[in-house]
């Protein structure tokens, strides 16, 4: 693949952010209800003062006006003041991703790690014990109520069994200096184990609930690819020759049967981000889905703005990142 | 074969692939099961008044948080138990059936149809249509689903018809894409070439010949979305999005019920198995639907 054709592919993505942007600011200029009157929250205020408030926060302006400065700001990276905070929306939310991310990443590393196994299993063992298991396990992945998966998980091992805590990301006493904003990669760097454990501990039921739809599908994924891969020449050439058989399945086999796997990968961490919202609301994780539902009922526009517009971003690079990670791997894919 | 055999090989009737399709679906019992249970899910929604015993909106605060009838406190005439304002837990959960039943179906099957026609237009006509559907779709898919619909459910209010609205926007995507692929493949067969070369017109070679050869890849598909649609419009009304109380739904069941988890765990478990057993049913269902109608799928 030459330069050329990344940059290409690079300029591709320029429209869409485009038209992503003027949806999400046609879609909060039509929402109604004043985010100066659900701030005031029915209280008595003179109205020259909220008039004021409005002239600050740049309402009184017309909304063609408005998406102007908002996109040239956006274009310097300034997404303007949280109505909420009276912050800059960029810190408000480089302060809730970090541990969106950790628990993106959490439910990455376990969707794979299951999914992986399962799906070779399943290929070599077709239409056995094994592989009717993996796909009646895919079927309740997929059909499963993340909400309502989370809360039986909490009934279960935090109300009923109290071995893991509700919610939350860890507990107070455990305050270890920030270095990646991951908290147990931190406190691993700090030399904290207890911390480290508390961190795990209160990570692994929403990761959990939120990698097992991912789980499902790439169990699918894993298992169709490894199907395809054994019934190639190179296998049975290799079979031949007398390798061994693990060797033939785990090495040869599943170098090729990955590609799609990780290409699928890499574009469910994309749905995986909007699928935060839910998960971190039951489990009250305090990353960035939560902060975009609390935005939305206080009419926070300049939040929502900013994460929808990052989220989109995320997404289509991601996806973007699936492309490439599809040719890169398999050399006979021209981009 | 010897002749004698051929000679007495009676003539097979020729049946049409949608019937051997059927056919091949109603042999796969564990699809034709989920296919029952789906069935009996829209007779329970469609005949709720009949069913549920007890008035699903009726508040009798001294039944708050009664549990199933099987634990101790119970009552069988609450077979499962009552929620925190003292509401017939299967009462709501027969009548929550209609919102999620309702919506899946008219969402999926107005997606189907805009989704069918622009995917026909685009995948056809070519050209200014088509770059104008194909980069509509490609802005709609940079949006995470759930997020494009609560934002949408914020700008619109509550309501049942918002919710569809909300998920239809976005829903057309899917068959969109599905019918455009399919169309690029189909316009260079045979038989499309055949109608041209007798003057057909362009809506008629769309409609009336290309449409009836892909539509069962697009059945399939509006199956299987059902499905998700069923689940988003869970989470929304979970979200407190949805469909307004006091109007029975699963997601909002599950959601009241989370205040209760350390007391009443009934509370939001059943209504989560209500969901977790209708889109099961529905994925085994479309699942066997598309190994019938597709047996190249079947691996």
């Amino acid at each position: 693949m030459n330069v050329l054709a990344l940059v290409g592919r690079t300029a591709q993505l320029l429209p869409v952010l485009l038209g992503v942007s003027v949806i999400v600011f046609v879609m909060m200029a039509l929402t109604p209800g004043d985010p100066v009157e659900v701030m005031l929250s029915g209280q008595q205020v003179p109205p020259e003062q909220v008039q004021a408030m409005r002239h600050d926060m740049g309402l009184d302006r017309p909304p063609l006006e408005r998406f102007a400065v908002f996109l040239g700001n956006a274009l310097t990276g300034d997404f303007g003041l949280s109505f909420f905070h009276r912050r800059p929306v960029t810190d408000v939310i480089a302060e809730r991703l970090p541990a969106t991310i950790e628990l993106t990443l959490a439910a990455l590393l376990i969707a794979l790690a299951v999914s992986i196994p399962l799906g070779v299993l399943a290929a070599v063992h077709k239409n056995r014990f094994i592989d009717r298991l993996a796909a009646i396990g895919s079927l309740f992945g997929i059909s499963l109520p993340g909400f309502w998966f989370g809360i039986i998980m909490i009934m279960i091992f935090a109300v009923h069994m109290q071995v893991l805590p509700v919610s939350g990301r860890m507990d107070y006493a455990c305050e270890v200096a920030p270095i990646t904003r991951l908290m147990t990669i931190d406190s691993l760097l700090r030399g904290r184990p207890d911390c480290f454990s508390n961190a795990l501990s209160h990570i692994i039921l929403p990761a959990l609930t939120l990698a097992l739809p991912m789980a499902a599908v790439l169990t699918r994924v894993q298992r169709a690819a490894m199907l395809e891969v054994l019934r190639s020449d190179y296998i049975v050439f290799a079979h031949a020759k007398g390798i061994s058989r693990r060797r033939v399945l785990w090495r040869h086999a599943l170098k090729n049967a990955l590609v799609p796997t990780v290409t699928v990968a890499a574009m469910e961490t994309g749905s995986l981000l909007g699928g935060n919202m839910v998960v971190e609301t039951v489990f009250g994780w305090p990353g960035l889905g939560r902060l975009v539902v609390e935005s939305i009922f206080v009419r926070n526009y300049p939040l929502i703005q900013a994460a929808v517009l990052f989220y989109a971003v995320t997404y289509v690079l991601l996806n973007f990142v699936a492309d490439l990670l599809y040719t890169m791997l398999n050399p006979r894919v021209r981009l | 074969m010897n002749a004698a055999a051929l000679s007495v090989a009676p003539e097979k009737p020729t049946r049409s692939p949608t019937w051997e399709s059927l056919r091949r679906f109603v042999a796969d019992r564990f699809s034709l099961l989920a296919a029952i249970v789906v069935a009996l899910f829209i007779l329970m929604a469609i005949f709720a008044p009949w069913l549920a015993p007890h008035d699903p909106d009726e508040n009798d605060l001294l039944r708050r948080l009664q549990p199933a009838a099987w634990m101790e406190g119970g009552e069988w005439s609450y077979l499962l138990g009552c929620d925190g304002l003292g509401r017939d837990i299967l009462s709501r959960i027969i009548y929550g059936a209609r919102v999620s039943i309702a919506i899946g179906v008219v969402v999926v099957l107005i997606a189907t149809a805009v989704g069918t026609a622009l995917g026909l237009a685009a995948g056809y006509m070519r050209g200014w249509v088509d770059i104008l559907v194909s980069r509509v779709i490609d802005i709609l898919l940079g949006f995470p689903y759930l997020i494009f619909a609560i934002a949408l459910m914020a700008m619109m209010g509550p309501g049942l018809e918002n919710i569809i609205l909300a998920l239809v926007y976005k829903e057309w995507v899917v068959p969109a894409r599905v019918v455009r692929g399919e169309v690029l493949a189909a316009r260079e067969m045979e038989y499309v070439e055949a109608a041209r070369a007798v003057g057909a017109p362009r809506l008629h070679i769309m409609v009336r010949e290309i449409l009836p050869n892909i539509l069962s890849p697009v059945i399939v598909v509006s199956t299987i979305r059902m499905a998700h649609v069923i689940i988003l419009e869970a989470s929304l009304s979970f979200l407190g999005l949805g469909v307004q109380p006091p109007t029975a739904s699963w997601g909002s069941m599950v959601a009241d019920g989370r205040a209760f988890i350390l007391d009443a765990w009934w509370a939001s478990t059943f209504p989560g198995i209500a969901i977790l057993l209708l889109v099961l049913s529905i994925n085994v269902a479309s699942q066997g639907l598309r190994d019938a109608f597709d047996p190249k799928f079947s691996d």
